[in-house]
């Protein structure tokens, strides 16, 4: 691929500055985004935080009240959404009730004036692709929630849209029919290779199916990235505490070189092998995830490693793993969770003084 | 003990509900001319009746009104529906709704009263109908409006009436009605109008025939709003009955009465049986269902 085709893959949708105010209340705030051509992009984010709006926007169901929308450098958002090369696949599924399977799936089509021939192709591609084919002549009613969900999928995906949009794909599925369809779903897409924005609140669902994720609050865009950016990286404590279990603590920067600075806070004094970008005494909160504290008996005789001292309060075991909740001296309690990688590791019970360690690198200072 | 009391006053019920038309109906065949006297079975009064021309003119008046005013008022209310339920604001939204339900509340003497005054003030504006052109005296040889009153003026009142009955029934379809279909519907390409007719129309069916049913009877035995928007040559079978029983009690108005009700009955009975057949049918699809599902 030449670097000009590059450059067209990785702006395939472009949102620019775009706003939805109800009420003078902005739903969508001043949103800039590019999505590449063949991304599965994940909007999370908590209830009302704007991402139904930003989709609806999308698919031309609400008007911007600023900014312009582009799909493979054209402006779409006048346009209006029967006319959009966008399909989306609702939350409810939005199945009509009175069509078949068939007729679902072929609903599209239709409208488009497709010939006959071909469009019986097409559903019978679709059927192939989400396994439905002993179903077609069925109502939405004679379907499991699972088997409503691909037809849906089949019927959004069967006009070959450029850009899939999905509100909660899996929402109405029970936990453990959600997990199995994740991968159905994200190998389906990746398969037919159409470019997709995806609504979630569910973050085990965003950090399996995206390539990429916006965790949103307010209407805002807080911090875009791979998965592993997002969780490894946070940029402010929103997204920290947002993604994961997140230990937090609060301090002043009190020491600042290229490749390391120094965290003073109640708790301790803690050594991050970053610089940040601040000033000495400024306000500052490192975070450290319970996977990365480790727990031991004795103080830790590697000096490099931050640690202090504790009381167990609860202690939880999994099998794989335990769960502890251990309280500092400052009364301030810490989430550490230990991977038994041993069949012989140590355990801790209630009330045991331990020493919590965790290297500098595991540290991120948040400014935010 | 309980069940026993409870089916008492289930037969309780049923006979307070029920004697009056029982008697009525059995009244209507009977030989003698007194309501006291059993005079034996007969259908004099049916034969006396099919002679009576403005019987049968007044039932085939009364049912063309019904048609044409329930088919009219399905048509308006839903449109009117469609405004209150899909466009959450528009200019004079609120006015709008007080007027479409206001012949819900407003006693009909008031409603009848204020459309003949209107009707009438409109006979006074337009004078003459030949001097406004040739389409509006086709209308007035076609309908006799704006003339004088009649089945036209009855049908328009019934309509409006109706209309309001018709737009409470579809609205209450609409409301629970999930939006995402319209909306899914035009996202796979469908204009508005398709998405009427292709999706919210067949959803709606039901809903309907309930309102076309709803303002059909309550067109066929309206007798105060009629009885204000008839004319000389428009007597409706209610308000000739009224007529009659006012003169005196005719066994000839309880063989109408029979016959409306037997219309009314076959009506709801229609009804009953195409709601069972739908039913049967969702059960023998889902149960067809299951069996291709091993
Ligand atoms: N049609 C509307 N009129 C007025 N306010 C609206 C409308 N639609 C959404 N909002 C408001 O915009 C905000 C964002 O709504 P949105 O539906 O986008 O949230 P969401 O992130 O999808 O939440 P959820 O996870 O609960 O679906 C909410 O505060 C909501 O009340
Ligand atoms: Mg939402």
């Amino acid at each position: 691929m030449n670097a000009r085709n590059a450059q067209a893959d990785a702006g395939f949708v472009r949102i620019d500055r775009l706003t939805k105010r109800f009420d003078d209340v902005a739903a969508v705030d001043n949103v800039s985004i590019e999505i590449a051509k063949g991304e599965i992009f994940a909007l999370l984010g908590s209830s009302g935080c704007g991402k139904s709006t930003l989709l609806r926007m999308l698919a031309g169901f609400e008007t911007p009240s600023e900014g312009t929308i582009y799909l493979e450098g054209q402006p779409v958002s006048a346009m209006q959404p029967y006319n959009r090369p966008i399909n989306m696949m609702f939350q409810s599924y939005a199945l009509f009730p009175h069509l078949t399977v068939w007729d679902n799936i072929a609903f599209g089509l239709k409208r488009e004036g497709m010939p006959k021939a071909q469009i019986e192709e097409r559903v019978e591609e679709m059927l192939r692709i989400v396994q439905l084919k002993k179903f077609v002549k069925r109502k939405p009613h004679q379907l499991s929630g699972g088997q409503q969900q691909r037809v849906a999928l089949a019927r959004a995906l069967a006009k070959r849209p450029k850009l899939l949009l999905l509100d909660e794909p899996l929402g109405a599925l029970d936990a453990k029919l959600r997990e199995e369809t994740q991968m159905e779903l994200k190998n389906i897409i990746k398969n037919v290779g159409v470019t997709c924005v995806l609504v979630t609140h569910d973050q085990d669902e965003a950090m399996t199916m995206a390539d990429r994720i916006a965790i949103m609050s307010e209407g805002r865009f807080r911090q875009v990235g791979l998965p592993f950016e997002i969780y490894e990286t946070p940029n402010c404590r929103f997204v920290a505490d947002f993604i994961g279990k997140v230990n937090l603590f609060d301090g002043a920067l009190t020491e600042d070189a290229p490749d390391y600075c120094v965290v003073t806070t109640p708790e301790g004094v803690f050594y991050v092998n970053h610089g940040v970008t601040g000033t000495e005494g400024m306000d500052v909160t490192v975070a450290v995830r319970p996977e990365k504290i480790g727990l031991s008996s004795s103080a830790p005789t590697d000096t490099s490693r931050n640690a202090v001292t504790g009381t167990i309060v609860t202690n939880s075991y999994y099998g794989s793993a335990s769960i502890y909740h251990v309280q500092l001296a400052t009364g301030k309690r810490v989430l550490v969770s230990c991977e038994h990688s041993s069949r012989h590791d140590e355990h801790f019970q209630r009330d045991d003084p331990v020493w919590l360690c965790w290297e500098p690198e595991s540290l991120v200072v948040l400014r935010s | 003990m309980d069940s026993r009391f409870g089916r008492f006053w289930l037969a309780m019920g049923y006979a307070f509900l029920y004697i009056p038309i029982l008697t009525l109906v059995v009244l209507s065949f009977n030989e003698s001319k007194l309501v006291s006297v059993w005079g034996g079975f007969s259908l004099k009064w049916y034969g006396v009746l099919a002679k009576d021309e403005a019987v049968i003119d007044a039932l085939f008046l009364t049912l063309r009104i019904a048609f044409f005013s329930a088919t009219a008022a399905v048509i308006l209310g839903t449109l009117a529906a469609f405004a209150m339920v899909r466009y959450p604001r528009f200019f004079g939204r609120t006015t709008f709704s007080a007027h479409l339900n206001a012949p819900l509340v407003v006693p009909e003497v008031i409603t009848g009263l204020s459309l003949l005054l209107f009707f009438v003030m409109i006979q006074n504006l337009l004078g003459p109908v030949e001097e406004w052109g040739p389409f509006l005296t086709l209308f007035k040889n076609t309908f006799g409006f704006p003339e004088e009153r009649g089945a036209f003026t009855i049908w328009a009142g019934h309509a409006s009436i109706g209309m309001a009955f018709a737009a409470v029934v579809i609205q209450s379809r609409l409301i629970e009605m999930d939006k995402s279909l319209e909306e899914a519907a035009m996202d796979l390409g469908c204009k508005p109008f398709q998405v009427f007719y292709l999706v919210t129309f067949p959803q709606i069916v039901p809903a309907l025939l309930s309102a076309w049913l709803l303002t059909f009877t309550i067109s066929m035995d309206d007798v105060v709003t009629t009885a204000f928007l008839s004319g000389p040559a428009s007597t409706t079978l209610p308000v000739l009955i009224m007529g009659k029983a006012r003169l005196g009690l005719d066994p000839t108005i309880n063989a109408i009465a029979t016959i409306t009700v037997a219309i009314v009955a076959c009506a709801v009975f229609a009804g009953s049986l195409y709601m069972f057949r739908q039913e049967k049918k969702l059960a023998a699809e889902a149960a067809a269902a299951y069996r291709d599902a091993d």
